[in-house]
């Protein structure tokens, strides 16, 4: 499901003293299939594009597609709730939305809104528990006794219970620790090589970005600043520095070495790995000479 | 979505209003609510209004913002003007029509009582539109001090208060966030019947609830820790000054009321 934005603008308490205006004409296409990053420093307007991704806030001025369906500024759409269950959004700290009685009724909640008989939710729901490495015990518990990295989990597996086409995270690792960051960062990339989900990432942490993403968006100041693929937006580090963002800990290393090394590594290093390959390559080169 | 609520809300500025002692506002509200009872014919409530204007232009306040701080009240001003205009049996009649009995006397009751609810709403929202929360609970607090004597827990009141008004736009935006986040999930809050809406509102309180006790607790446990205990010998960070203004303030309002008393009848 391709979405894109059109020259998207967004005020907050519009047409009150309080006005404040969040984006300004923004242009993004996120084809379908993609992993798209959106990153920026605090207040860019990251959050505000996102929550325009399914309608839950709709353009003062533009047009956002997303599938077929149209959300112009201005204009009622019945759709909201079709694009809504197509489109699963993951807040920041989404175990704040917990509320039913167990765990597997929360995670219910979602499909049996959008009219998913009981038993098929009730089916989704225990293999989402399995999917999430959720020990099997925690099913009919309350939520509320879990922990709090098991709270995210379920969270989320109440937002994949919809089944969405297109999955949109919002910081989804915020907080936790960092084994439980990645296991929960590469599920995320699992699912969407597998189901081919068109995955939106809206994150602080350029290593993610690096290294999930083959899109990047930077926001700044409300506008949607550079788009390219990961290569080029980390090879110019100046620019970064005038939005406030930083090298991911790889490149930063990979630069520091060849200053040191006066010599250029062949390619720009996304992730630990492909530093690590890159340089036992260099070093087997110089052992045979 | 609740971003658009602008009753009883703070609106940062310089005027001469703006500077008055936040007890200096208080008691001028309060001692002003007795005064505008005084009025009893046209001309003190013509000077009643015009002393509220002069307030206004003082204050420096965009109509915008009053208009907003009438609107909850407009119905029950509209609703005393007619029960005066209908039940009022004295003077002239000025309108008979099939049963309806139109009085001169129930014509002026209500226009006066509609005179007086508005200014002296329209003086409030000009005290709370001013005045920081805080400045409030910290001048209620002096005012009440007195009081300690006959065991009112004064500090503790005022620190409810502060806390609460603290905490009401934490609350808003939880909601706000809550809400989208239940939306995002194919909850409907906004359509269907009263049991379909009364049911879709458990996934937002729970949550709400939930996090609000998580967050007394927390502060409770931040207080203590930095050793808070109370009010006894406490100083504080804000001091509200007195100065000459804020007694002149208080002497118009004796001159208003000499005013009124010299004209009504």
């Amino acid at each position: 499901m391709d979405i894109s934005l059109q020259q998207v603008s967004y005020a907050y308490a519009k047409d009150t003293p309080f006005e404040k205006r969040a984006l300004y004409d923004v242009d993004l296409l996120i084809p379908s299939g993609s992993y798209q990053a959106i990153i920026g420093h605090t207040g860019s307007g990251k959050s505000t594009v996102l929550q325009h991704l399914n309608a839950l806030l709709k353009p003062t001025e533009g047009v956002i597609c997303i599938g077929g369906t149209e959300v112009v500024a201005g204009k009622k759409n019945k759709k909201l709730r079709e694009i809504r269950q197509k489109v699963g959004i993951v807040f920041q700290f989404p175990e704040h939305q917990l509320f039913d009685e167990t765990v597997l009724k929360d995670i219910m909640f979602g499909p049996m809104n959008f009219g998913v008989p009981e038993e098929e939710a009730r089916q989704r729901a225990i293999e989402l528990v399995r999917l999430l490495g959720l020990p099997e015990e925690v099913m009919e518990k309350s939520p509320f006794d879990l922990s709090g990295g098991q709270m995210r989990r379920v969270a989320i597996a109440g937002v994949l219970a919809m089944n969405p086409e297109v999955l949109v995270l919002d910081e989804p690792t915020a907080g936790l620790d960092p084994r439980g960051r990645k296991e929960i960062m590469d599920l995320f990339y699992k699912l969407h090589i597998e189901k081919g989900l068109t995955t939106i990432l809206v994150t602080h942490s350029m290593e993610d970005a690096a290294r999930y993403a083959d899109r990047i968006a930077i926001m700044h100041n409300g506008r949607c600043v550079l788009q390219g693929i990961p290569k080029e937006i980390f090879s110019d580090e100046d620019r970064l520095m005038d939005y406030r963002l930083e090298l991911p800990q790889s490149i930063k290393f990979q630069k520091k070495l060849e200053e040191m090394m006066n010599k250029k590594l062949p390619s720009l290093c996304l992730t630990e790995e492909a530093l690590a390959e890159e340089l036992a390559r260099l070093l087997k080169k110089e052992r045979e000479i | 979505m609740l971003e658009k609520m602008i009753f009883g809300r703070y609106i940062p500025g310089d005027s001469f209003i703006h500077r008055l002692d936040a007890r200096a506002k208080l008691l001028f509200v309060f001692f002003f609510i007795m005064v505008v009872f005084i009025a009893n014919n046209w001309i003190t409530y013509g000077i009643l209004l015009v002393f509220t204007f002069l307030i206004i232009k003082l204050s420096k306040i965009r109509l915008y913002f009053l208009i907003n701080g009438l609107k909850p009240v407009v119905f029950l001003i509209i609703f005393t003007f007619l029960l005066h205009l209908f039940f009022t049996r004295e003077g002239p009649i000025i309108l008979d029509w099939k049963f309806i009995k139109i009085y001169e006397e129930g014509l002026k009751q209500g226009i006066f009582i509609s005179i007086r609810f508005t200014v002296l709403v329209i003086l409030t929202s000009i005290l709370t539109l001013t005045t920081t929360p805080i400045s409030i609970t910290d001048a209620l607090e002096i005012l009440l001090n007195p009081l300690k004597k006959w065991k009112l827990p004064v500090h503790e009141l005022a620190l409810m208060m502060s806390i609460s008004l603290r905490f009401i736009p934490t609350l808003m935006d939880e909601t706000d966030k809550i809400m989208k986040a239940q939306m995002a999930r194919g909850s409907d809050m906004t359509t269907g019947n009263m049991k379909e809406r009364m049911n879709a509102i458990v996934p937002l309180l729970i949550p709400l609830f939930v996090s609000a006790f998580k967050r007394a607790e927390d502060l409770a446990t931040a207080m203590e820790v930095r050793g808070y205990r109370g009010g006894e010998g406490r100083t504080r960070y804000r001091k509200l000054e007195w100065a000459l203004r804020d007694t002149l303030t208080l002497l118009t309002l004796v001159v208003l009321a000499v005013i009124l008393v010299y004209f009504r009848n």
